[in-house]
C-alpha cells in the first residue's frame, strides 16, 4: 500500500450554533481495512461521517480522498465517488418497495420506469452473492428493523461503493443478525471495500475491526491497531476512566408480588397471534430479565403491559389491581413506568423540547401544572435536574429533542421513567444506542430501583444487559415463555438453545 | 314514474353525474399529486375561480375555448406558483396560505368580473357533446354516456395519464417519497423543493382547468363564486380517494350523481322536500364521507410539513 492514505480527515471544524459537533477531528482511513470508530454519545461520530459522506458540509478543514481534496455538496456526489453510508436513521421510503427505493433519484427525473425486471434481478443477484436475503419487491415498511438493515447496506452496494460507513448497524439487531453483519463486513473488505463501522460494543468492535478510532468531545484521541489493544482499554480511552463491566448488587431478597401476568395473549399489528398464554411475576425489589431472538412476542407483550395493544385474553395485575385493557395514560397513572424499544414511536416526540418531552405523562400535574397552567419554573428545573443527573449531553432544556444525538434521547427517556418513582417499570432495550459510560450509570440507576424495592420487568435481546442485572431470565419464544434460567454466564449454551426454541435436550432423548 | 320514465330518468342523471363530476375529476386528482408530494392545498376553491375565471375572459376575448382552457391553467398554476413561494420557499403555514388564496381569489375573481364584465351580461359559446356515430345514439346508453362535451371525456385520459405518471415514472416515484420520506429524497440527490413546486404547479394547473370547465363547458358565463365549494368537496374527495388518482376519479364521480340528484329532484314536481335540503345534499354527503372514510392510513406521513434541510 501506498504511504498515501485512502482517506484522510484534516482538522475538520462543524459547528451547530453554539454546539462544537467537530473541533479539529482528523483521521486516517487505509484502504481494504476496516475502521471502527468509538466515541460516547454525542461525541461527534455520525456528525463527522455525515461529512464524509456529503450530508453535512463542514466549517473548516478539508477531506482528501484518493489523493483529491473533495468538497460533496450532497450524497449524490459522495455516492458518484463511491462513497455510500448507512445511517443511524435509515434512509428509506416507507411506502415504496425495496427496488423502487434503489431507483430513487437515478437517472433522469422524467424517464419511464420500464426496467424494473432488470433492477429486480440486480438486487436478487446482488443480495445471493452476500447472501442478505433482500426481496426487491416487498415494501418497506412491511420490514422488520433488521431487514431494512440489510435493505439499507444493499442499497449502497447496489449504487456502487468502495467506501461503506456504517452508523451504529448494530444497535437495533439480534445477536444472529449482527453475527451476520459482521462476516458480511468481512465479505466485503475481502471484495476490496473499506468499512467504517461505529458502534457501541466493544466486543464486535474487537472481533471485527482492524484499526479503531476513539472520539471524544469532538476530536480523535486515539488510533490503535486491534492487536495492541482491549475492550478495558478501549472503554478507558472511551471515558476517561474504568469502566466496571460487572456490577455489585445487595443480596436482598425479592419482596411481594407487584406485577403479575396470568395467561397473557394478544396478536400483533398483522393479526396474528403474537403473545400465546404468558404467565409471569415480578416481584419488589428484583428484575427478571426476558430473553430471546427478536420478533418472538417480546415487542407485542411489552406494547400489551402497557396499554398500547389490545389483549385478548389473561389477566395483568399491577399492585393487586386488574389495569387489562386499560388505556395507556391510566396505566401510566398507576405506578406504571415503560421505556419503550422504539422511543420515536413511544417515548418521545421529537420536534419538542427537552423539557416538554420530560413531563409528557404529568405535564397536567403539580408541581409542573395548577390551575390549567403550566409552570416554566417547575418543569425548567425539573429537567435541568433529569439532564444533570443522567449527563445528557444537550445545550439546554429547551432544545429539540430531535436534535440530540441517539444515544441521549435515551438517557432522557430513561431519566423521566425513573424520575416518575414507579413500582413498576416496564423496560425493553434499556441501552440501545447509549455509550458504555452510560450503559454503566442507567444499569446502576436500575439497580438502585430494584435495591429500593421497585419491580422491573427487562426485556433485551442483548445478553450482556440481562447477565449483567437480572436477578433471573426468561426465555421468550414463539410468543411463549420456554424456561427460566439464572443469570450464570456458564449457562450461556442453555439459553442459546433455549432461544432457538428447543426445550428438550436431544443428547438425552437419545 | 313508469318504467321507461325511470330509465331515461336515471340515463340524464348518471350523464349529468360526469358532467359535474368533471371539475372535481380534475381538481382533486390535482391535489392528490399536490399532497403526494406532502404540499396540503387548501386554497384549491381560490385557484378554481381563478381558473374558471381566466378561462371565461379569454375564450371571450379570443372566441377560442381551447385557449380559453390554457388560460385557465395557466392562471391556476400561477395562483400555485404564489402558494409555492409561500409554503415551500418561506415555509409559512400551508393551511394560512391556502386559506388566504381562498379569499383572494374570491376577491380578485369578483372584483374583476363586476369591474369589466358583469355591465355587459354576455354568455361566451361553450363546448358542445360531440356526436360519437352509433354510440350516442344507442339508447339508454347513449344518454348515460356518449352525448358529452371533450373536456369531460378527457377526464378519463387525465386519470391514466395522472395514475401512469405517479405509479410508471421517475417523477412519480420521487414525488411519493417526497411526501412520505423528503430526507431520504434529498439523499438521493433529489430536490426536495424543486419537486413540491412541481406537484403544486401541476396541482394547481389542474385546479385551474376544472374551474375554466366551469365557465367554458358547463355553463356560459362566469358568475361570482361560481366553484360553489368545489374546491373544497375536492379536498375531501382526495381523502376518501385515499390519495389515488383513479379512487379520485370514481369518487368524483359519486359526488357528481350527488349534484345531479339534487337538480333532478329539484326538477321533480313529485318531490315534495325543500330545494334548500336537497341543495345541501352534495355537501351533507361530504361530510358523512369523511366521517365514515375517517383515520388517517393512507396520508402522506409529511402532509403539511416543510422540509427542512440540515
Ligand atoms: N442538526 C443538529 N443540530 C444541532 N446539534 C446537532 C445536530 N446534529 C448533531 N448535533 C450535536 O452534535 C453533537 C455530536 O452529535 P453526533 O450525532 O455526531 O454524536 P454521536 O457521536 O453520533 O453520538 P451517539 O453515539 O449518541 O449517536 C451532539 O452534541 C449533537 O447534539
Ligand atoms: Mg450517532
Amino acid at each position: 500500500m501506498s504511504n498515501k492514505p485512502f482517506l484522510r480527515i484534516d482538522n475538520i471544524r462543524k459547528r451547530f450554533g453554539p454546539i462544537v459537533a467537530s473541533d479539529g477531528v482528523s483521521l486516517e482511513i487505509e484502504e481494504g481495512e476496516i475502521h471502527s470508530l468509538l466515541g460516547e454519545n454525542g461525541a461527534g461520530k455520525s456528525v463527522l461521517m455525515s461529512m464524509i459522506c456529503g450530508m453535512v458540509r463542514p466549517d473548516e478543514g478539508e477531506i482528501v480522498y484518493r489523493g483529491e481534496v473533495v468538497r460533496f455538496n450532497s450524497p449524490r456526489e459522495a455516492i458518484r465517488q463511491r462513497i455510500g453510508m448507512v445511517h443511524q436513521h435509515f434512509m428509506l421510503v416507507p411506502n415504496l418497495t425495496v427496488a423502487e427505493n434503489y431507483i430513487l433519484g437515478q437517472g433522469s427525473a422524467l424517464r419511464v420506469i420500464n426496467d424494473m425486471d432488470k433492477v429486480h434481478a440486480r438486487i436478487r443477484a446482488l443480495s445471493d452473492r452476500y447472501a442478505l436475503d433482500v426481496r426487491p419487491d416487498a415494501v418497506v415498511e412491511d420490514l422488520s428493523v433488521g431487514e431494512q438493515q440489510r435493505v439499507e447496506i444493499l442499497k449502497a452496494l447496489f449504487h456502487g461503493i468502495d467506501l461503506l460507513i456504517l452508523d451504529e448497524p448494530t444497535a437495533v439487531l439480534t445477536p444472529q443478525e449482527t453475527d451476520r453483519l459482521l462476516s458480511l463486513m468481512g465479505d466485503l473488505v475481502k471484495d476490496g471495500k473499506t468499512v467504517v463501522f461505529i458502534s457501541h460494543k466493544l466486543d464486535e468492535v474487537m472481533r471485527v475491526s482492524n484499526r479503531i478510532s476513539v472520539m471524544r468531545d469532538g476530536r480523535v484521541v486515539h488510533t490503535v491497531d486491534v492487536g495492541e489493544t482491549n475492550a478495558r482499554e478501549l472503554a478507558r480511552m472511551m471515558v476517561g476512566r474504568d469502566v466496571r463491566m460487572e456490577l455489585p448488587r445487595s443480596p436482598e431478597p425479592a419482596g411481594r408480588i407487584v406485577l403479575s401476568v396470568e395467561n397473557l395473549t394478544c396478536r400483533a399489528e398483522t393479526g396474528l397471534p403474537a403473545v400465546r398464554g404468558v404467565s409471569l411475576d415480578v416481584r419488589a425489589g428484583e428484575i427478571v430479565g426476558i430473553a430471546g431472538v427478536s420478533g418472538n412476542g417480546q415487542t407485542e407483550l411489552s406494547l400489551a403491559l402497557s396499554g398500547l395493544l389490545p389483549v385478548d385474553s389473561g389477566r395483568v395485575v399491577l399492585n393487586g389491581k386488574d389495569i387489562t385493557g386499560l388505556d395507556p395514560a391510566r396505566i401510566n397513572a398507576s405506578s406504571f413506568s415503560h421505556i419503550p424499544e422504539d422511543r420515536h414511536k413511544h417515548g418521545i416526540v421529537m420536534s419538542l423540547s427537552l423539557s416538554e418531552n420530560a413531563i409528557l405523562q404529568r405535564y397536567d400535574q403539580a408541581p409542573f401544572a395548577a390551575r390549567g397552567m403550566l409552570n416554566g419554573r417547575a418543569i425548567g428545573e425539573h429537567t435541568r435536574d433529569l439532564i444533570k443527573r443522567f449527563r445528557v449531553k444537550s445545550r439546554d432544556e429547551n432544545q429539540a429533542i430531535g436534535s440530540l444525538s441517539g444515544g441521549n434521547q435515551q438517557k432522557l427517556v430513561v431519566a423521566r421513567e425513573l424520575a416518575r418513582n414507579p413500582d413498576f417499570i416496564l423496560v425493553n432495550q434499556l441501552a440501545r444506542g447509549i455509550d458504555i459510560g452510560a450503559m454503566e450509570f442507567v444499569m446502576e440507576e436500575m439497580l438502585k430501583q430494584r435495591d429500593n424495592g421497585r419491580a422491573v420487568l427487562l426485556i433485551s435481546t442483548e445478553l450482556e444487559e440481562l447477565f449483567a442485572i437480572c436477578d433471573r431470565i426468561l426465555v421468550m419464544f414463539h410468543g411463549e415463555i420456554l424456561g427460566e434460567l439464572p443469570p450464570d454466564r456458564s449457562r450461556l449454551d442453555e439459553l442459546g438453545l433455549l432461544m432457538a426454541g428447543k426445550t428438550e435436550q436431544p443428547a438425552l432423548a437419545g | 314514474m313508469d318504467d321507461m320514465m325511470f330509465l331515461t330518468f336515471l340515463a340524464t342523471l348518471m350523464g349529468a353525474a360526469w358532467r359535474l363530476a368533471t371539475p372535481l375529476i380534475f381538481a382533486s386528482i390535482g391535489e392528490v399529486f399536490s399532497e403526494r408530494a406532502g404540499v396540503l392545498n387548501i386554497g384549491l376553491e381560490g385557484t378554481m375561480l381563478v381558473g374558471a375565471f381566466c378561462g371565461f375572459a379569454t375564450a371571450s376575448a379570443t372566441g377560442s375555448i381551447l385557449i380559453g382552457l390554457l388560460a385557465g391553467i395557466l392562471g391556476g398554476m400561477a395562483f400555485g406558483l404564489l402558494f409555492a413561494l409561500f409554503t415551500i420557499t418561506i415555509k409559512a403555514d400551508q393551511i394560512v396560505v391556502g386559506a388566504a388564496l381562498n379569499l383572494l381569489g374570491m376577491g380578485l375573481t369578483a372584483f374583476l368580473f363586476r369591474t369589466y364584465y358583469v355591465s355587459t351580461g354576455k354568455g361566451i359559446e361553450i363546448a358542445q357533446p360531440v356526436h360519437i356515430p352509433f354510440l350516442s345514439d344507442l339508447p339508454f346508453l347513449g344518454e348515460a354516456f356518449f352525448r358529452q362535451n371533450l373536456i369531460v371525456y378527457s377526464t378519463i385520459l387525465v386519470t391514466i395519464l395522472a395514475a401512469l405518471v405517479l405509479y410508471r415514472t421517475s417523477f412519480g416515484l420521487t414525488l411519493r417519497a417526497v411526501g412520505e420520506h423528503p430526507k431520504a429524497v434529498d439523499v438521493a440527490g433529489r430536490n426536495v423543493a424543486g419537486y413540491r413546486y412541481a406537484a403544486v404547479l401541476v396541482g394547481t394547473g389542474l385546479a385551474g382547468l376544472g374551474g375554466a370547465f366551469l365557465t367554458l363547458g358547463h355553463s356560459n358565463q362566469f358568475v361570482e363564486g361560481i366553484t360553489s365549494g368545489r374546491g373544497f368537496i375536492a379536498l375531501a374527495v382526495v381523502v376518501f380517494a385515499r390519495w389515488s388518482p383513479t379512487g379520485a376519479f370514481f369518487v368524483s364521480l359519486l359526488f357528481g350523481l350527488f349534484y345531479a340528484l339534487q337538480l333532478m329532484l329539484q326538477a321533480e314536481a313529485s318531490v315534495v322536500v325543500p330545494y334548500q335540503v336537497l341543495q345541501a345534499l352534495p355537501y351533507i354527503m361530504t361530510i358523512v364521507t369523511l366521517i365514515v372514510v375517517r383515520g388517517k392510513g393512507a396520508a402522506p406521513s409529511k402532509l403539511g410539513q416543510p422540509y427542512e434541510m440540515r
